[in-house]
């Protein structure tokens, strides 16, 4: 464990030492670090008297911890470039040949180049936020609690590990250092929103809102790094010179994983589908228990909490009756308002996204986005509840006739997603990262096309032309 | 030792580098591995450093698994790679001292390792500069130093004398024949055919992937070039045609004061040739082997290869 750890900071200290030995690399970077807090302190003053002419007292409160998170972003993305070019400049230097040749591990080799990638960007983040805080001492404006100022510093550390540990695999990815530095822009810019939305919290007001970004920023890096130890190969780090983009050998690897051995259409449902099928049955089950403690819990959290934020008086709720009793009886079916096939288009849209989205962070906003759905699910029986409408009636008909399909739809794409995600952060030998990519689109494809497809358009005709029907068939006992 | 059975490797575009390596250099032996450039030198080599995973066949090096004890191999095998690898804002000396660390040396023999290989190198003086500031000769010597640094039991080096002058080519080839009376297993790739013969114990010519000849120097000349060719020469103009050929003997031209033999056992059929010579007291000034060089040897087979008619 020692010689683990022992031989990680040897690669670490050996890049470390050296970087900071080239003025090329120093100067810059020790001269943005220290002019930023200064530009910062003088928006800051503008800022002040800004609000002071108008009176924005809340707002300069929470300006100070929002400068700090920008302050410690902004070396991030300019000394992300040594992350970028761990490997692939190496590679690119002829370098890196003896350091693979060596005994060192590969989990040693990667682990020591993320550890310094991530220590020399906090270094310049911390450096500049410690400038920009002795700074404002001098500025009438209100200091940062020692917990904010503790949660923005360990916000900017997660970022700090995010956008390294990726930018660490662009760079055993990449072929050149110019394509890793093109790629850059893919982590600097997801980052960049995702500070926005922390910016919002930290205007918000809601302090501890900001554990969630900070614990979902450090579980995403985790996951990016284990794809990167994962993925790690010193074959491809030496094998691949020039990267030819083979659309050809793409769609025939995509196709391949897609149709199986199947020889027609009735031989895929009847063998290669349950054979994808089988394979999700554990994030299937997961995807399941989640789903049902998201409505739960939503559910729970409008029963319980709803009645204390709203006054809902027998008037009012006799009103909301009325209106859903009329709204209802007038409704033979949906198609006035909306046709089956937009509702189709909508919910295989939704799916689409979550893929996307889970195939971007290795399955976790996909099933967060589903969870939200099923939040919402539950949220809506919680208020009907709340009306005195039995939920179960409520579900039983308004909702299961449609969900049997669409929510079966849902569960199986989302469970496919995560299984995509879990596929790309398992390490597999014989295949590149690319492939393996393939491979958990052409298997989710094989569960979108072959069910959630079908699934979803009998269930917008359902919830079209069906689902009204028992509504209406249940409001007399509302 | 090295060992390889049918070692192959298949790049992802379906391109075979290296198809069917068989090769085998035990303790004390050089290896030459001779081939144009992309000929699958250097795979072989990345392959038998556990760096790129065999497709087919095995390699068994220091007595590990290629494939089953990467980490193993690495530590007992040094490399010269192909470019010389150095971190150039490094010092000659932090360099040494950095892969003996990772090659888990102590402090004690880091130093003591490192001053041996820089004094023998000729690098002593130049130790405290950083290596970006050396010749290219210094260079690859700094390199060499860094793939002998741990004692290795076998050596991989790819143009280990390119870019360095006559001297530091002479110094560098007198340590490789010093480490192989020394029991390392040793193999070269080379451009230089010179350096080749005048080290090598066996050599392996490769041409896309594949070995296309492996033996001693001897044994290719004999497999390539035919059997061995011996000249007479004369004081005097000699007239031959009475000379009567021992079996085996066959003469490939004639001058009037030279004679040239092609003999498939020079042992046997040598002295009966020079014995029928003297008899008819031919004025003989010498007899000897007509010298044949690995470059004959390897230009045959490379035009025989490509389907050119080689020009000798």
């Amino acid at each position: 464990m020692r010689r683990n750890w022992e031989a990680i900071w040897m690669v670490a200290r050996r890049e470390f030492v050296d970087q900071f030995r080239d003025w090329r690399i120093v100067a810059p970077m020790v001269l943005l670090m220290a002019l930023f807090p200064f530009i910062a302190d003088d928006t800051t003053q503008e800022a002040i008297e800004f609000m002071g002419r108008f009176g924005g007292n809340l707002i300069l409160e929470r300006l100070v911890p929002f400068v700090i998170l920008v302050i410690g972003f902004f070396p991030l993305s300019f000394t992300l470039v040594v992350a970028l070019e761990s490997f692939v400049g190496e590679k690119e230097r002829g370098t890196i040949e003896p350091l693979l040749s060596s005994p060192l591990d590969d989990h040693q080799l990667y682990l020591g180049k993320l550890l310094v990638g991530i220590a020399t960007p906090l270094v310049f983040s911390f450096v500049s936020i410690v400038i920009y805080l002795i700074l404002i001492t001098r500025r009438d404006v209100a200091f940062p609690s020692f917990y904010l100022l503790a949660l923005v510093l360990l916000l900017t550390f997660a970022h700090a590990v995010l956008m390294v540990s990726s930018a660490i695999v662009i760079s055993v990815q990449a072929t050149t250092v110019r394509a890793a530095n093109l790629l850059a822009s893919f982590v600097v810019v997801p980052v960049a929103f995702l500070l926005q939305g922390e910016t919002a919290l930290i205007f918000w007001g809601n302090e501890s809102v900001l554990w969630y970004a900070i614990v979902g920023v450090t579980l995403l890096s985790a996951l990016i790094v284990r794809l990167g130890v994962s993925h790690f190969r010193r074959e491809y780090l030496l094998g691949r010179e020039i990267d030819t983009l083979n659309f050809k050998q793409l769609w025939l690897v995509f196709t391949g994983r897609f149709v199986g051995n199947a020889e027609s259409i009735r031989d895929w449902y009847a063998v290669e589908l349950p054979e994808t099928l089988k394979q999700i049955r554990r994030p299937l089950a997961i995807v399941l228990l989640l789903g049902v403690a998201a409505i739960g819990a939503s559910y729970l959290w409008v029963v319980v909490n709803v009645p204390g934020y709203l006054d809902i008086s027998p008037e009012i709720e006799n009103r909301i009756k009325t209106l859903v009793n009329q709204n209802l009886t007038d409704l033979d079916d949906l198609s006035g308002q909306i046709s089956a096939p937009v509702l189709f288009y909508h919910n295989a849209r939704a799916v689409v996204i979550m893929l996307l989205l889970g195939v971007a962070s290795f399955g976790t906003l996909g099933v967060t986005l589903f969870l939200v759905n099923m939040g919402l699910v539950g949220g809506v029986l919680g208020g009907a509840s709340l009306l005195g409408v039995s939920p179960g009636l409520l579900f039983a008909a308004g909702i299961l006739p449609h969900g049997i399909f669409e929510l079966s739809a849902v569960f199986l794409s989302v469970a496919a997603t995560l299984k995509a995600g879990a596929l790309l952060v398992t390490p597999q030998q014989d295949k590149s990262l690319g492939e393996l990519l393939l491979v958990a689109l052409a298997d989710w494809s094989r569960v979108f096309i072959g069910i959630a497809l079908p699934f979803l358009a009998i269930a917008a005709v359902i919830e079209v032309y069906v689902t009204p029907q028992l509504l209406k068939m249940i409001v007399p006992y509302f | 030792m090295i060992e390889t059975n049918d070692l192959s490797k298949q790049f992802n575009n379906n391109f075979w580098a290296v198809q069917g390596a068989t090769l085998n250099v035990q303790p004390g032996q050089i290896l030459a591995l001779l081939g144009q450039n992309g000929a699958g030198k250097t795979t072989t080599v990345r392959m038998l450093t556990a760096l790129l995973a065999p497709t087919r066949g095995y390699a068994r090096v220091a007595g590990y698994d290629v494939t089953k004890n990467p980490k193993e191999v690495r530590m007992n095998v040094g490399v010269l790679t192909e470019q010389h690898g150095l971190y150039l804002r490094m010092t000659g000396d932090e360099y040494l001292d950095y892969f003996g660390k990772i090659y888990g040396l102590d402090a004690q023999a880091r130093a003591t390792r490192s001053k041996y290989l820089l004094d023998y190198f000729g690098l002593a003086e130049a130790s405290r500069r950083r290596s970006g500031e050396y010749s290219k000769g210094m260079k690859q010597k700094l390199a060499l130093a860094r793939s002998l640094m741990h004692n290795p039991s076998v050596l991989l080096l790819d143009e280990p004398t390119s870019a360095m002058d006559p001297e530091s080519s002479r110094l560098v080839r007198d340590e490789i024949a010093r480490l192989r009376s020394s029991q390392r297993t040793i193999v070269i790739c080379t451009h230089n055919l010179a350096e080749a013969e005048a080290l090598a114990d066996h050599i392996a010519i490769i041409y896309r992937g594949k070995i296309l000849l492996n033996g001693t120097l001897d044994e290719l000349k004999r497999r390539v070039l035919g059997p061995m060719e011996y000249e007479a020469r004369f004081a005097d103009a000699f007239d031959a045609s009475g000379l009567s050929l021992p079996p085996g003997v066959e003469v490939v031209s004639r001058s009037e004061t030279s004679l040239k033999f092609r003999i498939e056992s020079p042992q046997v059929a040598n002295p009966k040739l020079v014995h029928a010579l003297t008899s008819m007291n031919a004025p003989l000034i010498s007899f000897h082997e007509v010298s044949r060089k690995l470059e004959q040897v390897y230009l045959k087979t490379m035009a025989e290869a490509q389907g050119l008619a080689y020009a000798a």
